[in-house]
């Protein structure tokens, strides 16, 4: 332990780490709570194809299933990159 | 009549829910209720050791959904108070030994018996024994430790609650949803080493029904058989019984948040 040690700041307490952390992951539960288990699968399944065409990452799909009264609605989105991504150009997206 | 049906529920196991259901069925006894507490985790029988009753378990909540036994010879009747009852959990290892149906009879059953409360002691997790414990309730405690995983559980059960009951499947009006937060350390919370009963509330979004400190006391209620809201010097106790009084729908502070400081007498002679 270095005698200047006392000087640095003091490291965030683990409650507020905790918190945090709890706070994002139950916020992802809630979202894809009671919707279909093959949901995730199908997201993924989705960019592949997706892939072929522009270059996105998983965070630019969202699927979202909304329950009516008597039908569900799956409702996909797509954020596509600015500019012209080719199928297998080099560059990735940076928007 | 019907009888209040609560489930003590949590995801997580080991974070207070037998202590919570036998202090919680308790302190509906002393307010006067006729309470029946059942034990749900088949195979794995405890709620019958907290209530001090362990030696006069007979018949089981299995024998009666089997029609083996009657409710009447099941039921044990506490020796402290008239009007609450045990109901044990059978050491069958069979995982199927209850079914819908069954639980069904046992709780109309205990409603024609006159019973005001029916306290669900839930197993941890969320298979078919905490599904069952939680289906029929109109009431939920949801037990919560201050710590990560406690609380990411209690936060799935607090949406299987939502969906999977016979209230939501049915349309009725939602299951009440209590959130008990236990084993609480003010100490470590004002160190910012566990999260506070703030932290907690916005993370699930509910607020506490009830915080109950970490306390010696409650290994010693368990390890004699007596539950702790019994143990009227503890905090402990204390707070389960005003967490009780909540439950009936009476307002009381919260207490026991602060760290407690040492009284001179108390740091000399210990207590």
């Amino acid at each position: 332990m270095g005698i200047l040690d006392f000087l640095k700041r003091r490291p965030e307490p683990t409650a507020t780490v905790a918190k945090e952390r709890l706070r994002i992951i139950v916020a992802q539960e809630r979202s894809t709570r009671g919707a279909p288990d093959y949901l995730p699968l199908l997201r993924n399944e989705l960019l592949e194809v997706i892939k072929k065409y522009v270059h996105v990452d998983l965070d630019a799909i969202s699927i979202n299933l909304e329950r009516d009264s008597g039908h569900e609605v799956l409702e996909l989105s797509v954020a596509l990159p600015e500019g012209n991504n080719k199928p297998g150009a080099a560059a990735p997206a940076t928007s | 009549m019907t009888a209040e049906i609560i489930v003590v529920t949590s995801g997580k196991g080991g974070v207070g829910k037998t202590t919570t259901s036998a202090s919680l069925a308790t302190g509906l006894a002393i307010a006067g209720k006729k309470v029946a507490v059942i034990d749900f985790d088949v195979g794995l029988r405890n709620l019958d050791l907290i209530m001090g009753c362990e030696r006069r378990v007979v018949y089981d909540f299995v024998n009666v959904v089997h029609g083996e036994a009657t409710l009447k010879q099941a039921l044990i009747k506490d020796k402290r108070y008239e009007t609450l009852y045990v109901l044990a959990a059978s050491q069958t290892r069979d995982k199927d030994a209850l079914t819908q149906e069954g639980v069904e009879k046992v709780l109309d059953g205990l409603s024609e018996e006159g019973f005001d409360y029916v306290v669900c002691d839930s197993p941890a997790g969320i298979e078919k024994g905490a599904h069952l414990a939680m289906y029929f309730a109109d009431h939920a405690v949801v037990v919560v430790n201050p710590e990560v995983s406690s609380v990411r559980d209690s936060d799935r059960i607090l949406g299987l609650l939502a969906s999977k009951t016979r209230r939501a499947e049915r349309g009725d009006s939602a299951i009440k949803q209590h959130l008990l937060l236990t084993r609480y350390n003010p100490a470590r919370v004002a160190v910012g080493e566990m999260l506070s009963v703030k932290d907690v509330e916005d993370i699930l979004g509910i607020n506490v029904v009830g915080v109950i400190p970490e306390s010696e006391n409650v290994l010693a209620a368990s390890n004699s058989g007596v539950p702790v809201i019994l143990d009227e010097n503890s905090f402990a106790g204390q707070a389960y019984s005003d967490t009780v009084a909540r439950i009936l729908g009476e307002e009381r502070a919260l207490r026991f948040l602060d760290v407690q400081k040492k009284g001179f007498f108390q740091r000399v002679f210990g207590g």
